[in-house]
């Protein structure tokens, strides 16, 4: 095996999308719906027009994506900062591996996390396995909410650190498809 | 030589109270679950009282204004393609040349600085995890500075969206004004 393809220890293959494979339609349309739908009276109708895919067909496919694990939410994206939450905190926390689980699924619950990832140690330079994000007006914001998320979970004993971003170099949606990268900053 | 796109902190900042009540619906109600009918703004425009072509404006303004990013899908990260986050420990004086490096990557889609000894912190997504790997090799290559990968192993967070808490701000309104237009 490749050496740079072990510096990804372990790949979650527990987040690979249940029984569902797609085709080339299928990844077709994921890459063109990335960059968002066409905000019009029929946006699915649209798409179709640019995949040789009738409306009925997109939706199909669509629906598909969204009742397995493919797509995570589908709606309005909005920006965080241009709303009036300026500040982002990543947490990270040192959690022994027994524990992570259910320690992650209890913050993972709470509407003011929104992304709670499992991650890799890096030792040593690196500890931490869980990751949680929480957007806030302010710092004060966020850090209330860490506190919140301490007393609700038992987090007393755990290490953990506050990353706050302090500038913005770049921040869109996903693009998965080498045939899309000229389309990327939008 | 900075080309860093760094967005401007300042700029196209609102504060919510400046939004007009659709607006706080059409941002903080559609997160998740818009729907996959023929005319899904049609269907919003029914629970909002108000036209498709109402809707449909006022979506686009929005997005034009930078407060919606896009309307679509959200992937479950490595559900397709491979990503994963990345941190590197860069030096003050070299930290916008080697931000603006990482951005040039159109596999790179978020790029921040944090207060932190790893100060930069980004997520690169690629078709697989050899094209992620040259990537990520090729950031490493000509910074010269080692890239730290934090791939995801496990989500615990069931994405809905996020909470505007718009409701707050109707009360102020209503005990500041009495009414919103």
């Amino acid at each position: 095996m490749d050496m740079k393809v072990s510096r990804h220890p372990s790949l979650p293959k527990k987040v690979q999308p249940e029984n569902i494979s797609w085709d080339e339609q299928d990844q077709a349309l994921i890459n063109l719906i990335q960059a968002g739908l066409p905000i019009c009276a029929t946006p699915y109708a649209e798409l179709g027009k640019q995949l040789d895919m009738d409306e009925t067909e997109v939706l199909a496919r669509l629906q598909r994506l969204n009742s397995s694990n493919v797509i995570k939410r589908f709606g309005v994206v909005v920006r965080h900062h241009e709303l009036g939450y300026r500040s982002n905190g990543m947490i990270v926390w040192n959690i022994p591996d027994e524990n992570v689980s259910e320690l992650g699924m209890c913050m993972g619950q709470f509407d003011f996390v929104t992304l709670c990832y499992r991650r890799p140690r890096r030792l040593p330079e690196w500890s931490y396995n869980l990751f949680t994000m929480i957007h806030g007006q302010d710092r004060d914001d966020v850090l209330k909410n860490i506190q919140f998320l301490i007393k609700s979970c038992n987090l007393d004993e755990i290490n953990y650190e506050v990353l706050f971003s302090t500038r913005r170099f770049k921040q869109r949606g996903a693009i998965y498809n080498k045939v899309n990268t000229q389309q990327s900053v939008v | 030589m900075h080309r860093t796109n760094t967005v401007t902190e300042a700029n196209n900042t609102i504060s919510k109270q400046q939004l007009t009540e659709l607006e706080r619906h059409l941002l903080n109600d559609f997160q998740h679950g818009l729907p996959l009918i023929s005319r899904p703004f049609e269907k919003i425009a029914k629970q909002l009282g108000t036209t498709e072509e109402v809707v449909i404006d006022t979506l686009n303004k929005l997005k034009a204004q930078g407060f919606v990013s896009r309307v679509g899908a959200v992937f479950r990260a490595n559900s397709i393609g491979a990503s994963t986050l990345a941190a590197m420990s860069v030096p003050d004086d070299v930290l916008e040349d080697v931000a603006a490096l990482i951005n040039d990557y159109s596999e790179v889609n978020h790029n921040y600085q944090r207060e932190h000894h790893f100060n930069l912190w980004f997520v690169a997504t690629a078709s697989d995890e050899n094209d992620l790997n040259r990537v990520l090799d090729d950031i490493e290559h000509r910074s010269g500075l080692p890239v730290m990968y934090l791939p995801m192993l496990e989500d615990y967070h069931i994405d809905l969206g996020f909470d505007l808490e718009f409701g707050k701000v109707v009360q102020m309104l209503e005990v500041n004004n009495g009414h919103e237009s």
